[in-house]
C-alpha cells in the first residue's frame, strides 16, 4: 500500500467570499437520487422556477417519465397557510393514484416554501401517518438558500439516517445494527465493485447509504462503522453519529491513490490482514495504474482552475496533481468541511489556492489573470470562457458519471483529458472570435 | 397547486433575462437566491451563446433572511453598474425574492444611479416566461421611448421590427429574412427590437412610421403602447408560409402607402414543391399542431392550404393568446385546446390519431413515444433548433425550410408506393436487413428464428408471422420497436396478442409497417369502443371502414 505523505508545508490560506454564486441548488441532486433509488417518487414543493430548473438540468431524462415532479405553488396557496396543507394532500394523491409502484415518497423543500415556513416536516408525518404502512413519507430541503447542488443529497441522506431504526427498537426486533454503512450515492457500476472489495476482504452486512430500495434502510447504533463515499456529507455524517455510528476516516475513493488508501481505511478499523487486501486489490490497481499512465502525456504539467460546484473539487485536485501530474491554480468549492477533506487538503501541493464560497465576477478575474491551461466550471461559464480561447471541463459531469473507483480512474482522467486532445485536433477552424459574427 | 413534470414556459424573470439578454447596453440585476442561475446556461447551453447573460444575481441565502437582504441587493447593483457599465439597468426580484418584499425599485432608486433603472414587477405565482419577457419588452420601450411627442412625421415607409429574442425560435434568421424582404420592398427598417438593439435605439422607436410586429407575444404589449402614445399604427400578421408572406407584404406596403399589389416576391420552392406528383400522397394527411400561438395558427394555415394537409387538432399553451388560437380553430372545424398540462396534450394527440405532429419539444417526445412522425414549429426547444445553418421559419425561404422539415418526417410518396407494391418482395418487407449491409442480419426479431435461417434476408414475411414474430407494432423500426423475443417488452405484449385472432394478426401484418403501428390502434380503439373480442379480420376493416374519413 502507499504511504501518504502529507505535505511539507501547509495550504494557502483559504479564499472566502460572497457574492454571486454561480451555482445550482440542491433540488438538482434529485436527478441522480432517483435513478438511484427505483421505488421512490422526488416531489419538490416549490415554483415554476423550480420546475423549469429540474426541467432544464434533466434534459432529456424528463421525457421519460422521471420519478420526480414538481407541486408549483400558486397565488391561492399563498393567500393562506391553511389551505395549502389540503393542497398538498390532493397533488400527493393524485400523484400516487398515478404511481401505484412508489414505496417512499420525498417531499422536497424549496426556496419559495421555506420562505413563506410551510412545515413539509409537518406535512410529511401527516401524509405518513395515511399511506403507511405501503408507502413512507420523509422530507427534507432542497432549497438554494441552504443547500448548493450536491448538498441536496447531503439533506436527503441526513432525512434518512434520522428515520432510521435506533439500535434500541431494533433489538428487540431481533435486527443487529449494521457493521459498516458507506454513505454517499455511487453509480450502481461503482458500488458494485466496492461491495465485491469488501466481500473479499471478509466483510459482511455492509450497506450502501442510500440503498436502492427504500426498505433497505440499515441500522445504525454504536456498533456502525461509516466511511464517506462522497466529500459533501458533513449533515449525514452527524446523523449517523448522533446514533453512535463512527466514523473512518479516509481520502475520497477517486483515483488508483484515493480508492487505495479509501480501502485500506476500511480494511484498518476491520483488521483485514495485508494479504488479502493485496490480494483483492492488486490487480484493479495495476489496472488503473496502466489507465491513467495513458492520459498521463497529455495532463502532465498542465495548469488547472476549479470554479465550485460539488465540493468534489480538492479530491479531483488532488487526484490531477499526484496522479496526473497536473499543477493545480486555484481550488474552488462551494463549502469545505475543515475534518472530512483534512486529507485531500493537506495532499494538494503547497501553494494552492483554495477558495470556499464564492463572487463570480471576481473568481472569473482571477481565472483569467491566472491563464490556466483548463478551467473546470460549471456549463454557464463555459462556453463563454470557450469564446475567450480558453479550454473548458464543464463539472457536473462529475456529479454524473461513474469516476469512483480503480476501473474508473482511467474514465475520470480521460474526462479531464478530452478538451486537450479535442484542442489539438481542431486545426483548420478560426480562432475563437473570428468566426461568431455570423450569429 | 398544480402538480407538474415538465412545463411549456419557465417563470418571469426568465422572460426578463431574454430581453436583457437580447440587447446590448442593458444589465438585469435579479434579486434571487443561490441556484437561480441555471437559467444562465439556457443561453450558454441552449442557444449556444459566446458570453454570459447580462444578469447579476444577488444569492441570498437563509442567513441572510434576517433583514440585510435589501442591503445584499442594493451592494450587487452597485457592483454590477460599475463592473458592466451598462446604458440602462433592469431590476427584478424572483419568485422567493418576491416573498421577501424587498422592492427592487425602490431600492435601487435609492442607489441614485447615474444610468436609468427599469423596475420590473414579475408576479411569479400567476405569469410565466413569455408574460415576463413582453413585460420587460415593454417596460423598457416606454421608459427609452418616452411620452414626448414626435417631432415631424416620419417618411411612410419607414417601420421597426419588434419581437425577435434570445433563445426565441429562429429568431435569427427570421429577422434577417425579413428585413431582406422589406428592403427589397422598399421599405427603410429604422429598428429591430430587443435581438441586438440598445436603449438608444428603443429611443429612436417613434422616428419610424408605423410598426411590424414579427412575434405578438413578446411586442404586442409595446406596439399597443406606441400606438397609443405616439400614433404609430402597427403590422401583426404572421409571415410565415407562402400565403402569410404574401398578405404579410402586402399589409406592410398599403401601410407604407406604395402599392399593395405590386409585391416583390423572391422565388419559393415550397409552391412547385407541393404541386409536383411526388406530393399526391400528402393530401388530408392528418395534423395534429401544438405550440406558440403565432407559430400554431400561421402552421396550421400552412398545413391546410400550402400542404393539403388536414388539421386535426390545434392548439396552444399560452392562454393569453387562447382567442386567436380558438377562432383559427373553428376556421379548420375543430376545437382549439388551450393547455399548459402535457399529459392533456399527449391525450388530445392519442384522440386525434395524427399522422403527423408539429409541436414543441415535448411533442416531438409524445410522438416518439407514440411512433407518429413529427417536426418541431415552436419553443420550447432544444439544442438541436438552434442550428448553425440558416433556417428561417419566416418569408420564403422559411417556407422552404417549412416544406423540408414537415415532408421528411413522412415517407416519400414513391418510397411508400414501392414498399406497398413490393411488401412481400425480401428486399422490401421490414425484417429484411438494410441492403447496404449485404447479407448482415436485421437486429431484433430475427435472434429467435431457427438456427442459419436468420443469416437469409428472404425469409417470408408470414413465415415469421407463424413463428410468433408479431409482436412490434413496427419492427422494421429497431431498436426501439424489435424487443427480442423472451424479454420483458415482449412478453408484456402477449396480452395485447391475445386481443387479435391469429388471422386478424396475419392480416394486419400485411399492413405496410410504417402504418401498420397506426392500424392497430386504430382497430384495438374501435374494438373496444364498440365491445368487440377478439378482434377478427372482419374488425380490422369495419375499423379501416369506420375510420377512413
Amino acid at each position: 500500500m502507499n504511504q501518504i505523505a502529507p505535505s511539507s508545508c501547509a495550504p494557502a490560506p483559504t479564499i472566502r467570499q460572497r457574492g454571486q454564486h454561480e451555482v445550482f441548488c440542491g433540488l438538482t441532486s434529485i436527478i441522480w437520487l432517483h435513478r438511484k433509488m427505483q421505488d421512490t417518487f422526488f416531489l419538490v414543493v416549490g415554483s415554476r422556477t423550480c420546475a423549469h430548473l429540474l426541467q432544464s438540468a434533466a434534459g432529456v431524462m424528463i421525457f421519460a417519465e422521471p420519478r420526480f415532479a414538481t407541486a408549483i405553488m400558486d397565488e391561492r396557496d399563498l393567500a393562506g397557510m391553511a389551505d395549502m396543507h389540503d393542497e398538498l394532500d390532493r397533488v400527493v394523491a393524485r400523484l400516487l393514484a398515478r404511481r401505484p409502484d412508489i414505496r417512499m415518497l420525498v417531499l422536497v423543500g424549496s426556496c419559495p416554501s421555506e420562505v413563506i415556513k410551510f412545515d413539509l416536516a409537518k406535512a410529511a408525518e401527516r401524509l405518513n401517518r395515511q399511506h403507511a404502512p405501503e408507502r413512507r413519507v420523509v422530507s427534507y430541503s432542497g432549497s438554494g438558500i441552504e443547500t448548493t447542488f450536491t448538498q441536496g443529497e447531503d439533506n436527503f441522506l441526513a432525512a434518512l439516517v434520522a428515520e432510521a431504526p435506533g439500535a434500541g427498537a431494533a433489538a428487540a426486533e431481533g435486527a443487529r445494527p449494521a457493521a459498516l454503512v458507506v454513505a454517499g450515492c455511487l453509480s450502481d457500476i461503482v458500488e458494485d465493485q466496492f461491495a465485491r472489495y469488501l466481500a473479499g476482504f471478509g466483510l459482511a452486512d455492509v450497506h450502501f447509504l442510500p440503498a436502492r430500495h427504500s426498505r433497505a434502510t440499515p441500522v445504525i447504533g454504536p456498533q456502525t462503522r461509516y466511511i464517506l463515499a462522497q466529500p459533501y456529507l458533513g449533515a449525514t455524517a452527524a446523523a449517523l453519529e448522533s446514533r453512535g455510528a463512527r466514523r473512518i476516516n479516509a481520502l475520497f475513493p477517486l483515483g488508483e491513490e484515493g480508492t487505495t488508501d479509501w480501502l485500506q481505511a476500511i480494511a484498518t478499523a476491520f483488521d483485514v490482514p495485508a494479504d488479502r487486501v493485496e490480494a483483492v486489490t492488486g490487480a484493479p490497481r495495476r489496472r488503473a495504474h496502466a489507465a491513467l499512465a495513458h492520459h498521463r502525456p497529455l495532463l502532465a504539467g498542465k495548469r488547472v482552475f476549479f470554479f465550485p460546484d460539488s465540493q468534489l473539487e480538492p479530491s479531483l485536485a488532488r487526484f490531477l496533481a499526484r496522479e496526473a501530474g497536473a499543477e493545480i491554480l486555484e481550488v474552488g468549492s462551494p463549502y469545505l468541511h475543515r475534518d472530512h477533506s483534512a486529507g485531500e487538503l493537506a495532499l494538494l501541493p503547497p501553494g494552492v489556492s483554495v477558495s470556499e464560497g464564492q463572487d463570480v465576477d471576481l473568481q472569473i478575474e482571477r481565472c483569467r489573470s491566472a491563464n490556466p491551461d483548463l478551467i473546470v466550471c460549471g456549463m454557464g461559464l463555459a462556453n463563454p470562457f470557450e469564446a475567450e480561447g480558453r479550454l473548458t471541463k464543464w463539472s457536473i459531469e462529475f456529479a454524473f458519471a461513474p469516476i469512483q473507483g480503480y476501473e474508473q480512474a482511467g474514465d475520470l482522467a480521460e474526462l479531464f483529458a478530452r478538451p486537450l486532445r479535442r484542442q489539438g485536433l481542431l486545426t483548420d477552424l478560426a480562432e475563437p472570435g473570428e468566426g461568431r459574427s455570423c450569429s | 397547486m398544480q402538480l407538474s413534470l415538465w412545463t411549456y414556459e419557465g417563470p418571469p424573470h426568465v422572460g426578463a433575462m431574454r430581453i436583457a439578454a437580447s440587447m446590448q447596453g442593458v444589465h438585469f440585476v435579479l434579486h434571487a437566491p443561490q441556484g437561480d442561475t441555471y437559467a444562465d446556461l439556457l443561453f450558454t447551453m441552449i442557444e449556444r451563446r459566446d458570453s454570459r447573460p447580462p444578469v447579476t444575481y444577488t444569492t441570498f441565502q437563509a442567513r441572510d433572511l434576517g433583514g440585510s437582504t435589501a442591503d445584499g441587493f442594493k451592494t450587487a447593483c452597485r457592483n454590477a453598474v460599475e463592473r458592466f457599465r451598462p446604458d440602462l439597468l433592469l431590476v427584478g426580484a424572483s419568485c422567493t425574492a418576491e416573498l421577501l418584499q424587498d422592492d427592487p425599485g425602490g431600492l435601487a432608486r435609492t442607489l441614485e444611479l447615474d444610468i436609468p433603472v427599469v423596475p420590473l414587477d414579475l408576479p411569479s405565482y400567476q405569469k410565466k416566461e413569455t408574460w415576463g419577457a413582453a413585460e420587460t419588452f415593454y417596460r423598457l420601450v416606454r421608459a427609452c421611448a418616452g411620452s414626448a411627442p414626435r417631432q415631424g412625421t416620419p417618411p411612410r415607409a419607414s417601420c421597426n421590427l419588434l419581437g425577435p429574442t434570445a433563445l426565441g425560435f429562429r429568431n435569427r434568421d427570421d429577422v434577417r429574412e425579413i428585413a431582406a424582404l422589406l428592403a427589397a420592398n422598399g421599405l427603410d427598417v429604422r429598428v429591430i427590437a430587443p435581438l441586438g438593439a440598445r436603449p438608444q435605439d428603443l429611443a429612436r422607436l417613434p422616428e419610424a412610421a408605423f410598426n411590424i410586429v414579427l412575434y405578438p407575444e413578446i411586442a404586442d404589449t409595446a406596439a399597443r403602447w406606441l400606438q397609443r402614445t405616439h400614433g404609430m399604427p402597427f403590422v401583426s400578421t404572421s409571415p410565415i408560409g407562402v400565403g402569410g408572406t404574401r398578405d404579410f407584404l402586402r399589409e406592410v406596403r398599403a401601410m407604407a402607402g406604395l402599392d399593395a399589389d405590386a409585391v416583390a416576391s423572391a422565388p419559393d420552392r415550397l409552391s412547385w414543391y407541393s404541386r409536383s406528383i411526388d406530393s399526391t400522397y400528402l393530401t388530408g394527411k392528418r395534423v395534429f399542431i401544438f405550440g406558440d400561438a403565432t407559430h400554431a395558427i400561421a402552421a396550421a394555415r400552412v398545413a391546410s392550404r400550402e400542404l393539403g394537409f388536414q388539421v386535426c387538432g390545434l392548439g396552444t399553451y399560452m392562454r393569453e393568446f387562447a382567442r386567436d388560437v380558438r377562432e383559427a380553430a373553428a376556421g379548420h372545424g375543430i376545437e382549439a385546446l388551450i393547455s399548459d398540462d402535457h399529459l392533456e396534450v399527449e391525450a388530445a394527440i392519442l384522440e386525434a390519431r395524427p399522422e403527423l405532429v408539429l409541436g414543441t419539444q415535448m411533442e416531438r417526445h409524445i410522438a416518439k413515444r407514440l411512433r407518429v412522425p413529427c417536426a418541431v414549429i415552436s419553443a420550447p426547444v432544444h439544442v438541436q433548433d438552434f442550428p448553425a445553418r440558416y433556417s428561417p421559419q419566416m418569408g420564403f425561404e422559411g417556407a422552404n425550410v417549412l416544406f423540408d422539415s414537415w415532408v421528411h418526417p413522412l415517407m416519400m410518396g414513391l418510397e411508400e408506393h414501392l414498399l406497398g407494391m413490393f411488401r412481400d418482395d425480401f428486399e422490401f418487407n421490414d425484417q429484411a436487413a438494410p441492403s447496404h449491409l449485404g447479407s448482415a442480419k436485421a437486429a431484433g426479431p430475427e435472434t429467435t428464428l431457427p438456427a442459419g435461417s436468420a443469416a437469409l434476408p428472404h425469409v417470408d414475411d408470414r413465415m415469421k408471422v407463424a413463428t410468433g414474430q408479431a409482436a412490434g407494432d413496427a419492427t422494421g423500426t429497431a431498436p426501439l420497436a424489435a424487443p427480442a423475443a423472451g424479454s420483458p417488452i415482449a412478453v408484456a405484449q402477449d396480452p395485447v396478442l391475445a386481443l387479435w385472432t391469429a388471422d386478424a394478426e396475419r392480416e394486419l401484418k400485411k399492413v405496410p409497417f410504417f402504418v401498420r403501428g397506426k392500424a392497430r390502434r386504430n382497430t384495438e380503439h374501435f374494438a373496444a369502443a364498440n365491445g368487440i373480442h377478439p378482434i377478427t379480420v372482419e374488425t380490422l376493416y369495419d375499423a379501416k371502414a369506420h375510420f377512413a374519413r
